[in-house]
């Protein structure tokens, strides 16, 4: 956890409650052993112990009677500081009047504590608040404070946001790299946890992309920058985190609405259990009193604390794994999210081809071989993909002709290698057998003798059944949406176990889809997008949740999604799943709990089973106890 | 335009949700978030009328909690 040192209005505080508490302890056990009622005679002995506790209540309470009092002039009623103030001058006030009337003298010390635990109750609040705060947002933190300018011989400590685009800029190791840049001298590991919550660090090279954000590990990095600050992938992360919370949840206005009501009701509750039974009974002291102790519990505090300080603490754990959540609404909204409609390539799939298996497999290095020969020079993908699976030398010579929409055909003296679909084959009259798999059939044959043929799909992500099957166990159900076809659709959707599919969509008929499923989920139900940013926009904007995967770097997924993956991988779906349930079960938690203890405070003090005493103990602990359970949601997950 | 300001010594939850129901109020104010975690009031005003509609918004803000400060 990170340090938190007290600030410097927070010590003086601290200071103030410790000189406060100890005097009062001392006037507190002189007067229970000595009576200090007894040091004067007569008519005015309430006076002298009046004066102690007096003294001590203007010295801790001074600010929250100034308070009152300005805010009493700007028209706020119910303003704490004036109700604790009403509380513990009409506490002192009973006192005065049974001193007056030659009653035992007493209640002058609870008036004084009642002030005195209420401040220490304000400071705890204070340093938890603070103290959490300080741990939540130094995980969040990744805003560079410097960058090293080269310019000249002596690289100069400059401000980031002097740097211009393309200034070159040196990072040391251990230091954070400032802005998005080009290294163009040096290789070193990053360290781009905060960055993405991937704790493998990252080796780069030359020419290599580099994001702010990333610390430097091992090596000195130069590096030309290709974004200003403003634009740096660091700014726009940390833009995002912080207006995170200004997307209140509906918790959050829950809870400002209920204390709106609260306090006021409260206050005419004291006010009529002032009057009326006074009236009826008669003991006008018993029940001023206890109206009085209604007034020590009207601040709402311990609720409007504890439910954004939860959200927070939730948007923080989520972006210390990589996953940013834009808002307390959507982590709310996301611990219900049951419907998941994923894009296929770059989502499910890697959107990059490999050979999955090759035909006849005792022929394999032969047909690779063949097919590399021919789709050495070519950039399509699945050209690449064959080169890359083979990944030997590759027999140079050969004079390649394009047959367009067929395929290869090379030649080198008499050999003649054909590599393309079955209507190449076809055309050269080579006898072939057919294959029935899924993907891309790639055929090979070789002077007129057919060799063999090559499947070549998209991949399915490693962990994307594992993803799937976690959001099935959630009780959500999971369905694609995609451009390819019925047969590779229906394949991918078997190997995942998907609730289902649909396929040969065009990319504008993704969003009628989406829409269609809008209308006709339930109320309770939460749609998620899945997609990569790139080409889903309009979805990610459409669905109820929008997913962008992999953001590092893409303006266009931060900007329309509403949760980003940082790194390219679907656990992060469960995970923030697991992170919004939990946030939303410690939110119910305190709500209840906080209600629950104010209202069994309010009813026992109507009855007079609870005095001042227990009343302020129990406003002042259920805030630091909801505080402390809202900081559970910061856990490891 | 949206803008983010600091707050300094915001140190009541209730206090800024009332703040925050204040500001909303204030002819001009499109949009105004004060966050109590991050102690950050989020506001969002038209251009044109940006300074004047802001000198609203702290002259209320003052009458809330006259010890925090807009941070401009």
């Amino acid at each position: 956890m990170a340090k938190f040192k007290m600030g410097k209005k927070l010590k003086k505080r601290f200071i103030r409650i410790i000189v406060a508490l100890s005097l009062f302890l001392v006037v507190f056990i002189l007067d229970r052993i000595f009576n200090l009622a007894t040091v004067i005679d007569g008519k005015f002995s309430w006076l002298f112990p009046f004066a102690l506790y007096l003294g001590i209540y203007v010295l801790i309470g001074y600010d929250v009677i100034f308070k009152a009092v300005r805010n009493i002039l700007h028209g706020q009623v119910f303003d704490e500081n004036f109700l604790m103030c009403v509380a513990t001058l009409g506490a002192f006030a009973l006192a005065i009047y049974r001193g007056v009337m030659g009653l035992t003298i007493e209640g002058f010390d609870e008036a004084c504590a009642v002030l005195l635990f209420y401040q220490v109750g304000e400071f705890f609040q204070a340093y938890a608040t603070g103290k959490s705060r300080k741990s939540i947002s130094s995980l969040m933190d990744i805003r560079p404070d410097y960058a090293n300018l080269v310019a000249g011989n002596e690289p100069t400590i400059v401000s980031p946001d002097q740097v211009k685009v393309g200034d070159i800029i040196l990072v040391n190791p251990g230091e954070k790299v400032p802005l998005d840049g080009v290294i163009i001298k040096g290789q070193s590991t990053l360290d781009v946890k905060a960055l993405t919550g991937e704790s493998l660090p990252k080796d780069v090279f030359e020419n290599d992309q580099i994001l702010s954000g990333a610390v430097n590990i091992t090596s000195q990095l130069y590096i030309e920058v290709t974004k200003a600050f403003y634009d740096s992938t660091v700014s726009k992360i940390l833009d995002l985190v912080e207006n995170a919370s200004s997307q209140k949840s509906r918790s959050e206005n829950f809870i400002t609405k209920f204390s709106k009501i609260y306090t006021p009701t409260v206050c005419v509750t004291a006010l009529l259990l002032a009057v009326i039974p006074s009236l009826i009974t008669g003991d006008w002291q018993t029940w001023i009193y206890r109206a009085l102790s209604f007034l020590v519990v009207s601040c709402p505090c311990a609720l409007v604390i504890s439910i954004p300080l939860s959200f927070f603490a939730g948007l923080g754990a989520s972006s210390r794994y990589g996953i940013l959540v834009k808002g307390s609404n959507y982590l709310e909204k996301f611990s219900k999210a049951n419907i998941f409609y994923f894009d296929k390539t770059g989502t499910l799939t890697k959107g990059n081809f490999a050979v999955s298996s090759v035909y006849p497999e005792n022929k394999r290095e032969e047909i690779l071989q063949l097919a590399s020969i021919a789709e050495n020079y070519s950039n399509h993908p699945i050209a690449r993909s064959i080169v890359a699976e083979y990944g030997k030398e590759i027999e140079e010579g050969f004079t390649l002709t394009n047959e367009a929409g067929l395929g290869v055909v090379a030649t080198k003296l008499d050999t003649q290698i054909l590599c393309g679909n079955e209507k190449l084959m076809e055309k050269y009259g080579i006898d072939f057998t057919a294959q029935n798999s899924l993907g891309t059939i790639v055929c090979v044959a070789k002077n007129g003798e057919f060799v063999g043929s090559l499947v070549i799909v998209d991949q399915v992500k490693p962990e994307a059944k594992e993803v799937i099957g976690e959001l099935e166990g959630l009780k959500a159900q999971t369905f694609m949406l995609t451009g390819d076809n019925e047969k590779i659709a229906s394949g991918v959707a078997k190997e995942l176990n998907l609730t289902g599919f649909k396929a040969s969509l065009l990319p504008q008929k993704k969003v009628d889809e989406l829409e269609n499923a809008l209308s006709n989920k339930g109320d309770g139900d939460v749609l998620c997008f899945v997609g990569d940013g790139i080409n889903d926009a309009p979805s990610l904007m459409r669905a109820d949740i929008g997913i962008a995967m992999g953001g590092v770097g893409s303006d266009a997924a931060i900007e329309a999604a509403d949760v980003v993956l940082m790194q390219d991988n679907l656990k992060g779906i469960p995970l923030a799943k697991k992170i919004a349930k939990k946030t939303m079960a410690i939110v119910r938690q305190n709500i209840v709990f906080s209600i629950a203890i104010k209202i069994g405070i309010l009813i026992l003090s109507a009855f007079g089973i609870a005095n001042m005493w227990l009343a302020v103990f129990g406003d002042v602990g259920v805030a630091v106890l909801a505080i402390l359970n809202a900081m559970r949601v910061n856990s490891k997950y | 335009m949206r803008k983010t300001f600091n707050l300094e010594d915001l140190d009541c939850a209730n206090c800024a949700a009332k703040m925050e129901d204040a500001i909303k109020k204030i002819d001009g104010v499109k949009f105004a978030s004060v966050s109590f975690m991050t102690q950050k009031l989020v506001i969002e005003i038209d251009d044109n009328e940006f300074d004047s509609v802001m000198k609203k918004v702290v002259k209320s803000a003052k009458k809330f909690k006259s010890d925090c400060t807009i941070l401009l």
